[in-house]
């Protein structure tokens, strides 16, 4: 309609759009493109580990069952439901956005921090209980090296407690990896939240808000692979094991 | 605006399916089901609950569809790392060098 045009071009730039887009429209779709091609990158960067994951496992199959038996699958699961919550409070986060109230999405933005902060504590006391029981990899930890009680970890006869090892190293870096994603999304809302506090978003402008909901779920979707790949590879089997 | 606004109505139902995608392959890890089938139920169930999130937490399903073309390039990118690096490390032992 004609008289829609005018109107369009009558209206002053909104003052968060950049100079080099044509309308917010393009500048939001500019910036989830962008988003959606970092995470390509951070899907190269993890798939290396879960293809280390995958010759290894191949590679040890019995010592990775009795490595990943060892896992607390308790605080493993609970850690998952964490982690799906606060998907959920994002995408709300999001959406309150969108319709512009601001209140709920301060509230949901900082539920999905204090829920993103709960899975840290519990990944801290796994990561502490590894420690007490000697399964840092190598020799990292002064005064404890990695020294698995071989009776506790129902290592089937003939297998390389070495092996073991390996399994942890794995552990370690997709985990820490995965947990230092958690920490960068954290500092990510914290910035996000300063920003909503101040009222800097709109029902126009809220890409910030969903661009670091498209990293937060992605994080999300990384332990969804990790909880069953780590922790429940071998659960089938912990009744046929020595 | 032609923004998609995506309603709580879609979420809540995207949390129950993660949330009992959760239980299920909790529950199928304790079975012990025939040959390598536990990974693939589990990797499935893992594919399942991630396409969810993709589509309707990150909105792919109302983004252009330049989105899609990106992730399914970065997907075919992952399957030539894996299928290259896996043809040789399972093949190394064919010839006796």
């Amino acid at each position: 309609m004609p008289e829609d045009l005018a109107t369009t071009h009558a209206h002053p730039a909104h003052p968060a759009l950049q100079h080099h887009f044509e309308n917010m429209e393009q500048q939001r779709e500019a910036g989830t493109l962008g988003m959606w091609v970092f995470l390509v990158t951070e899907i190269m960067f993890f798939g290396g580990m879960f293809l280390a994951y995958t010759l290894y496992r191949y590679k040890y199959p019995e010592a990775f069952a009795a490595a990943s038996n060892h896992l607390d699958i308790r605080l493993g699961a609970i850690n998952t439901v964490v982690l799906i919550i606060s998907s959920f409070t994002m995408a709300m986060a999001v959406f309150s956005t969108q319709i512009g109230k601001r209140r709920n999405s301060i509230i949901f933005i900082v539920m999905t921090m204090a829920l993103g902060l709960a899975f840290l504590v519990i990944k801290a006391f796994e990561y502490h209980s590894k420690y007490v029981d000697n399964l840092i990899p190598g020799t990292l930890i002064p005064g404890h090296p990695f020294n698995p009680n071989l009776h506790e970890m129902h290592l089937p006869a003939g297998v390389a407690p070495g092996n073991l090892q390996m399994f942890y190293v794995i552990y370690f870096a997709m985990t820490g990896m995965h947990a230092l994603h958690m920490l960068i999304g954290l500092g990510i809302l914290t910035v996000i939240l300063i920003m909503a506090w101040r009222g800097r978003f709109s029902p126009e402008y809220h890409a910030p808000v969903e661009i670091s909901g498209l990293y937060w779920h992605f994080v999300d979707i990384v332990w969804i692979f990790l909880f069953p790949l780590l922790y429940l590879l071998a659960r089938h089997l912990a009744g046929h094991m020595g | 605006m032609s923004e998609h606004i995506v309603y709580p109505r879609v979420y809540i139902t995207i949390f129950l399916v993660l949330l009992v995608g959760t239980i299920l392959t909790v529950v199928a890890a304790f079975r012990d089901f025939p040959g390598p089938l536990n990974a693939v139920l589990a990797l499935t169930i893992a594919v399942v609950k991630a396409t969810f999130v993709v589509l309707y937490f990150m909105h792919v399903r109302y983004s252009p569809r330049l989105i899609a073309l990106i992730i399914a390039a970065a997907l075919f990118w992952m399957a030539i790392l894996f299928a290259l690096t896996i043809s040789d490390y399972s093949t190394r032992y064919w010839l006796p060098i």
